[in-house]
């Protein structure tokens, strides 16, 4: 199995996609000759052209309001955004439009656009390139969001979007790009919108997703040096969420810990606690913990290493489990 | 502020017809085929796209019958029939004009005013009601009609329109036996303000996407005059994109209906965009739920009365000898279909709310499906009214 970079294994996935079928299409800004920013669609209008590899004018608004149009007309356009806090001036496409269309249409309509979007903190860069606004958009009934934490699942979840009938937001945890590992080219993993236990454990569990992944395992192995077995699970799908999994490990464990860069108010964290508390109460010995972002905009770049969660505010939150 | 009302000084008929584009002092020349007296004119350019005078009749029944489906919803709202209704009477030129230029294979996209677009779209008109009524946001098929959903949000369905010709032209480039067609986005001048509406021009334009942009300036978003949405005459904004932009006066059928014809036939030719400001006037209210003597005069409701647009075809009609059995029987069809839509819209339930857990995605959702259950056993929970239930 060839071994590569969460980048390079989602430019793979695209390019599978392209090569698969005509209808696919990707758009964005600075996407064509320079592959994009974080050069993920490198090489790709090379190999497939401008025509399939779209530069598009500077314009979020534009480009998933257009992609809307297209796939009206039976194409399916992944759309990458730059950076997360640029996500915003499209914000109105994606859940006045995108989301409500399906519904709107009484199913009549399908809009199988894609967008990627780079996100979350960690790489020491400026205002509005850090951000992890998952929360904003699962809050919309009609978009389904997924963030892959592996090039594994990198690989094969754009292309699951790109197959899946409804709106897929990726949110690609960009300070992971360069993380490698294993890629299976043949056999694609299951469902796209479940969670995968990473780690077996029994004394409590801890959901983590995208850039936070490697964190919780770490956090985990450090535990386990104290004697304590933590079971870590990947949620792999922010919406839906997989609470089965979650429950049935938390049923287990009797703790649950959820670990997320996203401010904890408001956040993704908080909506599984609450499923979690009404389906396991009674497995429960210690109130959910969350660990997240404060309710802050993202810091500065010098002062993010205070903001994101890291392995001793997540040990710290199983210790106060672990308390009760 | 000094707004100045210069709606009326806006109307220069004829003035050197067939110019597209005026200086920024004086208002661009507007294209008219027929006076406000019912006279031909001739236009060097738009002419040869004129209608062919033997369908004047069918353009005249179409404004007419949609008017009075305007009346009837108004009255239905009136009645508690509808949660809102927004009317297009002043408007019905610019609508039935430029929707009977359209092909089968063209594909509009409205905002919410377009009614009567949507009637030489085919669409059943009751079906426009559904959403009025609150039994569905949608109402009828958009691809059995190339004629998009109503959406409420303004200016966001421009960058569909967009997008969508920008899939026609693919096709094409594909297959080059793919038949041309082209997109309408409808707007308003007040949408016109909107930041879709700039993007969706810069994307068209750079891509060459074969779409025509029709903004109905009927002077008004609500209470705002279109003075405040622009300092030049909204035509003249296609030149900054690098397309066409032409105002035509939007209650002359013949002008809107062969300006859109020349657009849609530059834009399937794969010319580009064109813009098109229909000139006009909304004589009603904004919707139902909004009163106009608060913001204007009627002084200037009143001026805009003689350009009526059904009026000024039919004194062409009747000049030309087409007799008045035709009105008559016109009326008597109108009436007709008055009876049958107050009995469509009486008949409008809405479906059970499961539909609704059956529509917000595609592929089946999780959360939706428990949530579902988790409703139908409480719904289950109440007994029947006839087993003892309230
Ligand atoms: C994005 C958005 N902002 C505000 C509104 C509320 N609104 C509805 S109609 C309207 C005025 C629209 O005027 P115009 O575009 O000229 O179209 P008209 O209704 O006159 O046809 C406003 C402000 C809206 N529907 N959408």
């Amino acid at each position: 199995m060839p071994v590569m970079t969460i980048a390079k294994a989602i430019n793979a996935g695209l390019r599978a996609a392209l090569k698969d079928s005509p209808a696919t299409l990707l758009m964005g800004e600075d996407i064509g000759a320079l592959g994009g920013v974080y050069r993920v669609t490198e090489g790709l209008k090379a190999e497939f052209g401008a025509d399939r590899v779209v530069d598009t004018p500077l314009g979020e608004s534009g480009i998933i309001g257009t992609a809307i149009g297209l796939a009206l007309r039976g194409y399916r356009p992944v759309c990458e955004i730059q950076f997360d806090g640029f996500v915003f001036p499209g914000f109105n496409q994606i859940t006045t439009q995108l989301a409500k269309m399906h519904a709107r249409s009484d199913g009549m309509l399908r809009v199988p656009v894609v967008i990627r979007i780079p996100y979350g903190g960690g790489i020491g860069s400026v205002e509005h390139h850090s951000e992890s606004p998952e929360a904003l958009f699962a809050h919309t009934a009609g978009l389904r969001i997924i963030t892959p934490s592996n090039p594994q699942d990198a690989y094969w979840m754009i292309q699951q979007a790109i197959d899946c009938d409804d709106p897929v937001i990726v949110f690609e945890p960009k300070r992971r790009y360069w993380l490698k590992g294993e890629v299976d080219l043949t056999t694609p993993p299951g469902n796209p919108f479940t969670a995968h236990v990473l780690r077996a454990g029994t004394d409590a569990t801890l959901v983590a997703y995208g850039p936070l992944v490697p964190v919780a395992l770490a956090a985990a192995n450090a535990a386990a040096e104290d004697g304590t077995s933590v079971e870590v699970i990947d949620l792999r799908s922010v919406s839906p969420m997989d609470f089965d999994t979650v429950t049935a490990s938390v049923q287990k464990t009797g703790r649950l810990i959820i670990a997320h860069e996203a401010p904890t108010f408001g956040g993704i964290g908080g909506e599984l606690a609450a499923r979690v508390s009404e389906r396991a109460f009674l497995s429960l010995q210690a109130p959910v913990m969350r660990v997240g972002g404060f309710h802050l905009p993202y810091p500065v770049a010098r002062m993010e290493d205070h903001y994101l969660p890291d392995i001793d505010r997540i040990l710290e939150s199983l210790d106060r489990a672990l308390a009760y | 502020m000094d707004v100045a009302r210069s709606t009326a000084a806006g109307l220069e008929p004829g003035r050197a017809p067939g110019a597209v584009t005026g200086s920024r002092r004086d208002q661009p020349a507007m294209v008219q085929l027929l006076t406000e007296d019912g006279h031909l004119v001739p236009d060097d350019r738009f002419s040869d796209f004129a209608p062919h005078p033997e369908i004047y009749p069918s353009l005249y029944r179409d404004m007419f019958l949609i008017r009075r489906f305007d009346q009837e919803s108004t009255a239905l709202q009136r009645q508690g029939q509808l949660a809102l209704w927004v009317p297009l009477t002043g408007q019905e030129a610019a609508q039935i004009g430029s929707g009977r230029a359209m092909q089968a294979a063209d594909y509009a996209f409205p905002t919410y005013r377009e009614h009567g677009v949507a009637l030489t779209r085919g669409v059943d008109l009751p079906d426009i009601l559904r959403l009025f009524r609150g039994t569905t946001n949608g109402g009828w098929d958009p691809r059995e009609h190339n004629f998009q959903l109503y959406t409420l949000v303004l200016a966001a369905q421009t960058l569909h329109a967009v997008g969508y010709a920008m899939g026609i032209q693919r096709d094409r480039a594909t297959d080059p036996g793919a038949e041309a067609a082209a997109t309408v986005a409808y707007f308003g001048d007040g949408a016109s303000s909107e930041g879709d509406v700039h993007e969706a021009m810069v994307f068209a334009a750079s891509f060459n996407a074969p779409v025509v942009f029709f903004c109905q300036n009927n002077h008004w978003a609500i209470s705002v005059p279109s003075e405040v949405q622009t300092r030049v005459p909204l035509s003249e904004r296609a030149a900054g994109y690098g397309f066409p932009g032409i105002r035509v006066d939007g209650n002359d059928i013949l002008a809107v209906n062969a300006v859109t014809a020349w657009a849609l036939d530059h834009a399937r030719r794969g010319n580009g965009p064109v813009l098109i400001e229909a000139f006009t006037y909304r004589m009603s209210a904004h919707t139902t739920a909004d009163d106009p003597t608060k913001y204007r005069a009627s002084a200037e409701e009143e001026s805009w009365a003689p350009r009526d647009p059904l009026r000024r075809l039919e004194s062409h009609l009747r000049a030309t000898g087409i007799p008045d059995s035709f009105f008559t029987d016109l009326e008597g069809e109108a009436t007709e279909q008055a009876g049958r839509l107050r009995k469509a819209v009486l008949a409008m339930e809405a479906p059970d709310l499961s539909h609704r857990f059956g529509t917000a995605y595609a592929e089946p959702h999780p959360l939706v499906q428990e949530e579902l259950r988790q409703w139908q056993d409480y719904e289950a929970g109440f007994v029947p009214a006839d087993e003892g239930g309230k």
